[in-house]
């Protein structure tokens, strides 16, 4: 413990998993700070903040949503790959119902959210009820979620003009995208559910040893059904972000990858896959290190299409410090010099 | 025993039965389904994915998943395109070089997931990043590839009767497969592979090879990808650093309609045939049927992958509970 050079700030953080991701976004902002001029430029325009930091905030706002909802699924040992199909899902029903029914956007919005919550209990019911691993559950809606999604659409690309879903995606609340503001309620109130009552307890006793959480009384089922379906929610609503960014409902390509880039969120938050101990703070730096990695890649002019390798050799590296043998192979190699 | 057994075969046979059906009702549905010509191009239009899933069986069986297939599909078609095509380099060279440097990448990802006991999940999911980036660094469009060689091996078929001939691909695919299955069944090899995926810690204690295993089937997969790869040059004529988006759950989803266990230790390669003839039926269905769209594909495999993971759920309770 004396040996630590982080003692003094460790307790900073909730837990020393939190470390690593924030040193790394950090290391991320000082070489922009160096060789990005004007990286951290922010401008007020007709009372709406802009810059590069406001670009990322509001681009990984997607991440960050699915990421909250990835979160507490990995808590509890899971994982949900159909996120992103979900999204696909979502931007086709909202777009198909803003140009052809005459309903209130609140409405809209309502049926949206319902229906990808409804598709997400359906991923729970199949994982706590029907007991299929959790990869294979969510494979079969990431599958077929997508087929889903352009049959809604009829295969078309649905553009639409409808002011209040458009404002979702590119509108301004406090002078921040209105993307951020969904993303800290999100945020808000997942905290305060899982921080402040027995909820965030009930998920990392399902994910630590399930067996034994049921003993004590918990409703495991239960537990995974609600995760999942909230997971959908979250999806619904990185959806229609998705899908109000580009004013159109694109069946195949919104919300591709993205389920990827949730779970590498997670991970990278300090979240361990095999469940337990989870940090929602800790997802959300993950996501913004995720859209930190990529807008550096863009204004280094690195073409969007190779910006995969340096995630790649992230996601690796990242496995390689959190895996017990590499960190004892690494010790061993040190221990000795130092001998 | 003898029960368990036969009853881990029932995957197998319900998939068979929904093969059969499915083409019987279509013969019965389309004229001209019903022929030599469709079954041949059942096999050349899917020998790409047949080979992955052959490499993805073995993988599957061992109770992992490989994520990057589809990627190193890409990566393959795009590196021995841009050789032969731009560089001048032979076929000959070309396309061993890049089934080389698919299996040490598949080698690299076992070794990763083995050593440091690393989520296969994770690690092939970095691979498939990392191979579909590298793949766009090499050229960010796709490159047609007009060669000599090439267009002997397209000549090349075997004749069926009066109107179909077996391609190259579709040859390829048949040897391929069989090779799988004998490697699968009747080898030492083969038989590691089920333990290691029935029961990691009893294969260990038995004294198996456990490590070696296991990197070895990683190995294959990336092989089988590469090879997939430049079966998918022959078949397109070019190649693409964008081919293969979300080939890899085709892949999945045909290895486990054909009744293997994605636990691991259950599974046959006449299954995984079965799987990747069903993928091809249903696109040879919606290709004849103008009025279904291509979306059907994708919801009918979602269909049938939760019908066969019900069953393969129910079967394994019901083994469980007989014991």
């Amino acid at each position: 413990m004396m040996n630590d050079p982080f003692a003094r700030i460790r307790p900073w953080f909730s837990g020393a998993s939190l470390l690593w991701p924030v040193l790394g976004l950090l290391t991320l902002l000082v070489f922009n700070a160096i060789y990005a001029p004007g990286f951290f430029r922010l401008e007020l325009r007709d009372g709406h903040l802009y810059g590069t930091l406001v670009d990322i905030l509001n681009q990984g706002s997607k991440v960050m949503l699915l990421a909250i909802g990835m979160t507490l699924i990995i808590a509890t040992g899971g994982v949900d790959l159909s996120v992103g199909s979900l999204m696909a899902i979502a931007g086709a029903v909202a777009a198909v119902l803003v140009t052809q029914a005459a309903l209130p956007f609140a409405a809209i919005v309502g049926t949206t959210l319902a229906l990808t919550a409804i598709a997400g209990t359906a991923n729970g019911l199949l994982v706590a009820a029907v007991g299929i691993q959790p990869i294979i559950a969510t494979l079969i809606l990431m599958v077929a979620g997508r087929g889903i999604a352009m049959l809604i659409t009829d295969g078309q690309i649905i553009t639409f003009e409808h002011a209040p879903l458009v404002f979702v995606g590119n509108g301004h609340l406090f002078a921040l995208p209105f993307t951020v503001t969904l993303v800290l309620l999100t945020l808000g109130v997942t905290s305060l559910a899982t921080r402040k009552t027995a909820i965030g307890l009930f998920l990392e006793s399902v994910g630590d040893n399930e067996k034994a959480a049921r003993y004590c009384g918990i409703n495991t089922t239960l537990v995974k059904v609600v995760v999942y379906a909230f997971s959908g929610l979250c999806a619904g609503v990185a959806g229609l972000i998705a899908t109000s960014n580009i004013k159109a409902a694109d069946s195949s390509r919104v919300g591709e990858m993205m389920e990827l880039d949730a779970i590498f969120a997670v991970v990278v938050g300090g979240t361990a896959l095999t469940g337990g101990r989870f940090t929602l703070v800790g997802s959300i730096v993950g996501a913004l290190l995720i859209q930190t990695l990529t807008t550096t890649m863009y204004n280094l002019g690195v073409p969007p299409a190779v910006a995969p390798v340096p995630k790649a050799i992230v996601i690796v590296a990242v496995c390689l410090l959190q895996s017990e043998k590499f960190r004892q192979q690494i010790t061993s190699w040190f221990g000795r010099r130092q001998a | 025993m003898k029960f368990s057994t036969r009853s881990q075969n029932l995957p197998l046979y319900a998939t068979m039965l929904v093969l059969l059906a499915l083409f019987s009702v279509a013969s019965l549905r389309y004229e001209g389904f019903f022929s030599t010509r469709v079954v041949a191009n059942l096999f050349s239009d899917n020998a790409s994915l047949g080979i992955a899933a052959v490499g993805m069986t073995f993988v599957i069986l061992a109770g992992g998943i490989d994520l990057s297939v589809g990627a190193v599909l890409a990566f393959t078609t795009i590196f021995t395109a841009t050789l032969v095509q731009n560089h001048n380099v032979s076929p000959f060279v070309a396309l061993p070089l890049a089934l080389a440097i698919g299996t040490s990448f598949g080698t690299g990802m076992g070794f990763l997931i083995q050593r440091y006991e690393l989520p296969p999940f994770l690690v092939t999911l970095g691979g498939m990043f990392f191979a579909r980036g590298v793949a766009f660094v090499i050229s960010q469009e796709s490159v047609g590839i007009t060669n000599a060689t090439y267009d002997k091996v397209l000549e090349f078929g075997v004749p069926l009767g009066a109107e179909a001939s077996l391609s190259a691909t579709a040859l390829a695919f048949i040897v391929f497969l069989i090779a799988g299955a004998v490697l699968a069944h009747f080898t030492r090899f083969g038989r590691n592979v089920f333990a290691l995926g029935g029961n990691e810690n009893s294969a260990r204690l038995m004294g198996l090879p456990v490590g070696a295993t296991k990197i070895s089937v990683y190995a294959i997969s990336g092989f089988c990808s590469a090879l997939a790869g430049v079966v998918s040059t022959f078949y397109k004529g070019s190649g693409n650093p964008a081919d293969g988006v979300g080939f890899e759950l085709d892949v999945i989803a045909s290895v486990v309609i054909g009744g293997t266990l994605l636990t691991g230790g259950v599974g046959t390669m006449a299954g995984t045939l079965t799987g990747v003839l069903i993928f091809g039926t249903i696109q040879t269905v919606l290709n004849f049927d103008g009025r279904l769209n291509s979306s059907w594909l994708r919801i009918a495999m979602g269909g049938l992958l939760l019908l066969f993971i019900l069953l393969q759920r129910f079967l394994s309770r019901h083994t469980a509970a007989v014991r």
